[in-house]
């Protein structure tokens, strides 16, 4: 699906990056750690979160994310928009909660990042 | 080798605003000397955590930045509190950050364990009331040296 498709899917609003909406999304991750994100994420994948702190933009220049989604109706400040553009990142933002806006991207066929467990029995899991 | 260049960025303990920002440049720099994709972003993602960690865990440190035509060398030294058990700290989800750091996002216990995947030689030396000293290499296989 494209970054469109997702918000479509999600009835987001587009805050930042009208113009990359046609940008394919490959997997998605969920998460409010960023040490997890910075851990197992890469490129391709879009990232939804409920945390609009600064560092959920950093660290998305530090993965070269594409699109980021805040759920629950939350909008960050306008100095963390401006950098995630200064960054070229799609921005999403849904009513949603993270748990129903996963869902439906489920439901639609987009999954999770492969991560590897500390339980790791040799099989991958998003 | 020789070095190319080395860059010094000082970051305070607790300054949780700027936290970040010393990789972000350091992204930004090595990938105008035409370094990129996923070498840029493992050096990116083990930058930020060391960087976190001097403000989240130490009494201020200085991460130095070092390029040589074969390799991006990343080196953190801090003043303090230094690490009790490092073989402890090193496991996946074991952490001492506080409620602050853990609001914005971090306290995964991750950051040394990600730091050490990512980068191609990671060393890690503390000793508790003097400081933590961590280094980390990343090859650079295919970059000969700045084109400019
Ligand atoms: N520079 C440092 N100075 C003192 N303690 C540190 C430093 N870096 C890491 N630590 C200790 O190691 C633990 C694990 O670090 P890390 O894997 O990055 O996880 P996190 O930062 O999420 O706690 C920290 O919780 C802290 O106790
Ligand atoms: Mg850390």
């Amino acid at each position: 699906m494209t970054i469109k498709d997702m918000a479509d899917i999600l009835s987001a609003k587009v805050l930042i990056g009208a113009d990359k909406l046609d940008i394919p999304v490959h997997t998605a991750c969920c998460s409010d750690l960023m040490s997890d994100v910075l851990a197992f994420v890469d490129e391709k994948t879009v990232l939804i979160t409920g945390l609009t702190n600064p560092h959920v933009v950093r660290t998305s220049e530090m993965l070269d994310l594409k699109c980021l989604v805040f759920a629950r109706g939350k909008i960050p400040a306008e100095d963390i928009l401006e950098s995630a553009e200064e960054q070229g990142l799609a921005v999403l933002a849904t009513k949603l909660t993270a748990f129903t806006a996963c869902g439906m991207l489920y439901e639609h066929g987009l999954r999770g990042v492969p991560v590897p467990t500390a339980w790791d029995d040799g099989e991958e899991d998003g | 080798m020789e070095a190319l260049f080395t860059t010094q960025y000082p970051v305070a303990k607790a300054d949780y605003v700027s936290a970040g920002k010393a990789s972000q440049d350091i992204k930004r720099r090595l990938k105008q000397l035409g370094i990129g994709g996923d070498v840029l972003r493992r050096v990116a993602v083990a930058s930020y955590e060391v960087e976190l960690n001097l403000v989240i865990h130490s009494e201020g440190g200085t991460l130095t930045l070092t390029l040589y035509p074969d390799c991006v060398e990343l080196n953190s030294v801090d003043v303090g509190p230094g690490i009790a058990d490092v073989s402890m700290a090193m496991r996946e989800g074991w952490s001492t950050a506080n409620d602050e750091a853990r609001a914005l996002g971090f306290g995964a216990g991750m950051g040394l364990p990600n730091m050490k995947r990512n980068a191609d030689d990671f060393s890690i030396q503390s000793e508790l009331g003097k400081g933590t000293v961590i280094d980390m290499r990343f090859h650079l296989p295919g970059w000969q040296g700045e084109q400019t």
